[in-house]
């Protein structure tokens, strides 16, 4: 008697067990679900936040078809590898790694899961599961190199960099060749924070550049601190990630926007009728992944000016390494491209252009 | 009136010392209950998702190992030197320093296929953190220095000497500049077959078990408590409190830069600017936690990796932020410090008295 109902009992939880397992799989197969790992909170108001903005964006559009997971603050140590490969082992179908430092741990991982396909933002190794994909930020910085030269007096601009990377490098390239083709003999001072996010370095930077003669500041760091310097002391500025007007309300020129939402609802969207495939998406102004803040605080002409040039690089009349280009040393760069430098050799870029009386970190 | 007060007992409290860690535990599950609730979620599916998800899945029971591994490690050697009252809080820039020094060597032995690869990075990892570590420690000898300040400032020295090495000397020429070393193609052992668990946790384990034989078993071991508890009469019984300082900083440098070149060549596989999500930092709450028993900083380290990995897991099976880790984190070490209390002190209910209070 007592084991028959002890067997009822197993039988009963053994078929509630299949049940629960079935409705599970019934659910996994209506939703797709989608995995994001940021290096940053989502509340820094830089990078990773615009990168959550774009998974919102992903929730809104196909509601309850995705499921969208994030994991934040992963740090680029040996932690990486653990959370992706537990994002793909938790049923996520397509992950998107948004940091630089993630590249080996996404390829590793992406090797054991040839089934989950993977993104990773801003890195160069790729597998048939592996897609990378990344924002020609240096068109936005062309832009605003031609207002720094009209706007600035003192012809010397400042530039925070982060790491002398080459996207931070073809950055001060695209805003030097801009700045050159309205005023020749401009100058730039580069200072280096070593820092993605670092608002009292970044502020303290600015104050240096300021007392060093810059009298239009520019970033490739992601907080406001240098708008808000700019803004106390009376300097000129651009913003950086995100719009920061409200930073610099007498000081924002124009700001260069990363807005990852149209790439990852596309990309989302293939996944869902089962047409993604790998490669390397490096798109910019014409898709809306990079965007330009409204231009404020200058004269109409200035403006005009600017929004020529975003119309003839939207439009791929202009190009912000139009050949030729010739280094610090004198020497012209090979041509690769169409008549500008090729997408690999602005994506190694590692040398300063004629002009730039800096000399690149190691 | 009835009033609180706290007594000191006569003697630690045996039932306590053993009661203390799981009251802190059950206060943690009720505290982070609470929490979840507020955040609504469901606080036993939450828990699930923290601390049950997490051991009954293989793969995840090795990645606890995998996490553990540095933090057992690194808090063995950090109990030798709590235990005698050095004060060494710069473990994380000797992690980093192991990590480079076994990088330089992977780097050496790199394409030679050599069998001493592995002894060599394991050796020079630990003399990197062992020559690290001994600077705080021959300061405190020689010139008296505040070991907390000097071993901590050095965590900021290596952290930015690591910087330098993968975005200059050490950098991968075909990265196209990005800051990162070659890949190593000296393989650390695994130990079990798919998964990251490399010699590194069969080494912790060694260590703290060597560790708790050495506390508890030699002069050697004794000396440290002596020093620690009553350095007076460690000073009669003839002790040097500069050899043993010297002794005990070596010995956690060693055991932390050991961790940090296992953990770069066999778990990373190469040198990137970040190595460490803060273990050198963490072990100190896993040196506390494990009550400065080499064998309780096993448990401990497990606690704390299970903790990181809970974490991770909430955050993805029930969208429970971050933030609340860390909470939950805090709160653990909270509790346990406050139960604690309770093995030298008892809690008694008195009437309230106008005099002689206190």
């Amino acid at each position: 008697m007592r084991r028959e109902f002890l067997r009822t009992i197993a039988a009963a939880a053994m078929v509630a067990g299949a049940m629960s397992l079935a409705g599970g799989e019934a659910t996994a197969q209506q939703k797709m679900k989608v995995g994001f790992i940021y290096v940053g909170p989502v509340g820094d108001f830089g990078w990773s936040y615009q990168h959550d903005e774009g998974r919102k964006a992903v929730v809104a559009k196909y509601g309850d078809r995705v499921e969208t997971t994030f994991v934040e603050s992963v740090s680029e140590g040996p932690d990486a590898e653990r959370v992706i490969e537990q994002l793909a082992r938790s049923g996520h179908k397509l992950i998107f790694t948004t940091s630089f430092g993630f590249m080996e741990p996404t390829l590793k991982v992406a090797q054991r899961f040839p089934n989950v396909w993977f993104e990773h933002a801003t890195g160069f190794k790729r597998a048939p599961n592996l897609a990378t994909y990344d924002a020609r930020f240096y068109e936005g910085r062309y832009i605003i190199g031609q207002i720094a030269a009209k706007m600035s007096k003192g012809g010397t601009i400042g530039y925070i960099g982060s790491f002398p990377i080459p996207e931070v490098v073809a950055g001060i390239n695209a805003f030097m060749l801009g700045a050159q083709s309205v005023r020749p003999d401009m100058k730039i001072k580069v200072v280096w924070v070593n820092s993605w996010y670092d608002p009292g370095k970044e502020a303290d930077a600015a104050k240096a550049l300021i007392s060093q003669g810059a009298d239009v500041l520019s970033q490739h760091t992601d907080s406001a601190a240098a708008m808000q310097v700019a803004q106390e002391r009376g300097v000129l500025a651009f913003g950086q990630a995100s719009d920061m007007i409200k930073f610099g309300p007498k000081a924002q020129l124009t700001s260069i926007i990363d807005d990852w939402a149209p790439y990852y609802v596309e990309r989302v969207g293939l996944a869902l009728e089962g047409k993604w495939a790998t490669g390397a998406v490096w798109d910019g102004l014409d898709k809306g992944k990079v965007k330009m803040a409204p231009y404020t605080n200058m004269p109409d002409d200035v403006r005009a000016m600017a929004q020529a040039t975003e119309a003839a690089i939207k439009a791929k009349t202009l190009h912000a390494f139009k050949c030729p280009i010739v280094k610090q040393d004198g020497a012209t760069v090979e041509c690769k491209g169409n008549g500008h430098l090729s997408d690999e050799q602005i994506a190694s870029m590692n040398f300063y252009i004629k002009g730039i009386d800096e000399k690149i970190p190691n | 009136m009835l009033r609180i007060v706290l007594e000191r007992r006569a003697e630690p409290s045996l039932v306590m010392s053993i009661l203390s860690p799981l009251l802190a535990v059950c206060l943690t599950l009720a505290a982070s209950a609470v929490l979840f609730l507020a955040l609504g979620k469901d606080p036993l599916k939450a828990m699930h998702a923290y601390f049950v998800a997490p051991l009954i899945d293989p793969w995840s029971l090795q990645e606890l190992i995998v996490k553990a591994t540095p933090l057992v490690m690194i808090g063995v050697g950090l109990s030798f030197c709590y235990l005698s009252n050095n004060w060494n809080i710069g473990a994380e820039g000797q992690y980093v320093m192991g990590g480079i020094f076994g990088g330089w060597a992977a780097l050496l032995f790199h394409q030679s296929g050599s069998p001493l690869g592995v002894p060599a990075v394991m050796a020079m990892g630990a003399a990197g953190g062992m020559l690290l570590a001994l600077v705080p420690a021959v300061l405190k000898v020689r010139l008296g220095t505040n070991e907390i300040l000097t071993s901590l400032m050095l965590v900021y020295i290596a952290e930015l000497l690591l910087d330098y090495l993968v975005r200059g000397p050490w950098r991968d020429p075909r990265a196209l500049n990005f800051p990162q070393s070659v890949t190593f193609d000296v393989g650390i052992p695994i130990l079990v077959e798919g998964s990251r668990i490399h010699v590194g946790a069969a080494l912790a384990v060694v260590a703290a078990i060597g560790g708790f034989l050495v506390l508890r078993g030699t002069l050697k071991g004794f000396e440290v408590r002596v020093l620690g508890q009553a350095p007076r009469a460690a000073a009669f019984a003839g002790f040097s409190p500069a050899r043993t300082t010297l002794l005990v900083f070596a010995l956690s440098g060693a055991l932390a830069g050991l961790a940090g070149a296992l953990e770069v060549v066999g778990t990373m596989n190469q040198l990137r600017p970040t190595i460490s999500p803060g273990y050198g930092f963490a072990a100190i709450i896993v040196a506390f936690l494990g009550r400065l028993n080499p064998i309780g900083v096993i448990v401990a380290g497990l606690l704390l990796a299970l903790s990181y990995l809970g974490g991770e897991n909430a955050q993805i099976m029930m969208k429970i932020p971050l933030n609340a880790t860390r909470v939950l984190q805090g709160l653990l070490l909270f509790f346990v410090l406050a139960c604690d209390l309770l093995i030298l002190y008892r809690i008694r209910i008195r009437p309230w008295s106008r005099a002689g209070q206190g």
